[in-house]
């Protein structure tokens, strides 16, 4: 067999291990699922009426119903970034672990770590995912997707898991300890928030709203909104992709020097 | 058994070994030269560098300058190979904690790429080698400290490695865990295996190593085997012990050589304590009719080569103390 057979291979056998450990270790999954879950939860029944009407959306239908179609985008996306989380954790115990020292030493491809790790995550994610979008269908969210349009939406969302996977997967490869491994990353939850997830940037004052306009969340935030309920993307899609692969490709290189470097023990 | 590397093949050689972290230098020159199918102990206090040429050698850092091959590769231009013959249980337990004993056996075989099958073969066997058929499916987490080590030293030999490196593989261990791991160690060394040991336990090394160097301050400053370096101690002797003055005074006029202790009436003499010798100092004094109160036999252990030859005892666990110090051995009649 060939190098990028065994490459393959050897991924192969990393991501079986990782979503094992996933199912023996089901506290990290299940935090990271249930905070965006009660985020939607908190926004449509606590503030859905009041931010409905403070944004200034149609609420012949009422306010709280409107909100809901509005937030749950946002929320989804913070789905996808709470993931980050767990990954950023579950890489940094396996290299706080004496069993990394044991792969180093082996004649394996150098990639299958990571790559056992970031397609674990990525599926974890999409897992995830499914069961938030899943509760916000069921609290009245009404999107009006094609199926074609449903398909895009769940490319756009892997591309996105994948990209914030890498980053943090070299998160947890650069720090020295779990804790840290789980706080760095939480300002990438927060993002999606400080866009136009919650409240529409209009609403910001100047410094923020410049924020929101240029940070990454936004678009694609936008094209998630527009393929799922039919508002206006433009040119909302190719931005959202770019960032997704830029920051893709960042967080690989990133993630890849660091694990060249490291030899800890 | 040999392995493929043949018997002509070294297992391990360096030369001019070297590392620093920053400006702290953590080896300073060693070289090595170490035979298929021996065990080598590297010894040494903690820092002396033991662990940074373990790592160097099994491709897991760098190093700074020189050159070493393991089972007759590169370490560094062929790193590759060398880890396909190379089995390493470090000091910190290798196993994935939330998988089971047999998962964790199955993960290096198929990292190995080894046939489902032969794979599921050798895990029954080294499960079974091991004594740990019984937890086969039970996490590795619920393991006790011996149970972890063993499973990491199974998991170790799933690829069958003709060079192994094992990094104090019984700190931490209690007494009866350490004796069952000797076991397997040597049962290792007799199929023609290869292993680089390093450990503080000086009585680990006497007991296991053909070889043993002494590593302090990032050079070797002692080799050979154990008994050579014990002999190259001064220190054995007997001591001999009189009731009064006069068998005291009479002794030390049939053996002038002995140092003289008057205060406690003891003589004091040079020997490497072997059987002979005692018979021949015992059947002298027998001549002249003169009975010692007391005899004590001093042989040099590696306690003593340590202390001689980096100048300092070598500090191990408080429980530590009395397992290595076997040195006086008393004969009270």
């Amino acid at each position: 067999m060939s190098t990028s057979t065994y490459a393959v291979r050897d991924g192969m056998t990393m991501l079986r291990r990782n979503l094992k450990r996933m199912q023996r270790y089901p506290a990290m999954t299940v935090s990271v699922v249930a905070m965006p879950i009660l985020m939607l939860l908190l926004f449509v029944y606590v503030f859905g009426d009041a931010l409905g009407n403070g944004i200034g959306l149609d609420t012949a239908s009422g306010a709280r119903k409107e909100y809901t179609n509005y937030v749950a985008p946002g929320i989804i996306l913070m789905a996808a970034t709470s993931c980050a989380v767990a990954t950023s954790v579950a890489v940094c115990m396996d290299m706080t672990e004496g069993i990394i020292n044991r792969f180093r030493t082996m004649p394996i491809a150098r990639s299958s770590v990571l790559v056992g790790h970031v397609i674990g995550s990525v599926i974890q994610a999409m897992i995830s995912l499914v069961l938030v979008i899943g509760i916000a269908l069921a609290v009245g969210f009404r999107p009006n997707a094609s199926l074609v349009e449903w398909l895009a939406a769940a490319g756009l969302l892997a591309l996105l898991s994948f990209a914030l996977t890498w980053i943090s997967a070299a998160i947890g490869l650069g720090s020295q300890t779990v804790e840290a491994a789980s706080n760095t990353p939480m300002p990438l939850t927060f993002l999606p928030f400080l866009g136009s997830a919650v409240v529409t940037p209009d609403s910001m004052p100047t410094v923020l709203r410049w924020f929101a306009e240029y940070q990454p969340f936004t678009p694609i935030n936008e094209t998630l909104r527009g393929l799922l309920l039919g508002t206006e993307i433009g040119n909302d899609a190719w931005t959202a992709l770019a960032w997704c692969v830029g920051l893709a490709l960042l967080g690989f290189l990133w993630a890849r020097s660091l694990y060249s470097r490291t030899a800890k023990h | 058994m040999n392995t493929s590397a043949g018997a002509t093949t070294d297992g391990i050689v360096a030369v001019g070994l070297r590392k620093s972290y920053g400006d702290k230098t953590v080896l300073d020159g060693v070289d090595l030269h170490i035979p298929q199918g021996t065990v080598f102990s590297l010894l040494g206090p903690n820092g002396a560098g033991k662990t940074t040429t373990v790592q160097i050698l099994s491709t897991l850092i760098p190093a700074d300058g020189g050159e070493a091959r393991v089972a007759g590769h590169l370490v560094d231009r062929e790193a590759d190979a060398v880890r396909s013959a190379i089995g390493v249980t470090g000091q910190f337990s290798a196993v994935d904690n939330l998988l089971t004993a047999a998962e964790n056996m199955m993960l290096v075989a198929d990292l190995l790429h080894l046939p489902k099958d032969e794979g599921r073969r050798r895990t029954a066997d080294l499960l079974a080698r091991f004594d740990l058929t019984d937890v086969a499916d039970k996490p590795a987490s619920t393991f006790s400290g011996g149970m972890r080590r063993k499973l990491d030293l199974a998991m170790t030999l799933v690829g069958r490695p003709s060079v192994i490196f094992l990094d104090e593989p019984t700190t931490g261990l209690d007494p009866a865990s350490r004796r069952n791991l000797w076991d397997i160690i040597q049962d290792l060394v007799s199929d023609g295996v290869t292993i680089f040991l390093t450990t503080q336990y000086l009585e680990e090394a006497d007991h296991l190593a053909d070889r043993i160097a002494l590593l302090d301050g990032g050079r070797i400053v002692a080799e050979g085997t154990p008994d050579e370096l014990k002999r190259r101690i001064p220190g054995g002797h007997i001591r001999l012990r009189f009731a009064d003055q006069y068998r005291f005074e009479n002794a030390s006029r049939v053996l002038a050589e002995a140092v003289r202790d008057e205060e406690s009436l003891i003589l004091q003499i040079a020997s490497d304590g072997s059987i002979p010798a005692l018979r021949g100092l015992l059947g002298r004094l027998e001549d002249a009719g003169i009975d010692a109160e007391e005899l004590t036999v001093h042989t040099p252990d590696l306690d003593d080569v340590f202390l001689a030859l980096t100048g300092r005892r070598k500090a191990g666990p408080a429980d530590e103390a009395a397992h290595s110090k076997k040195a006086a051995k008393e004969f009270t009649r």
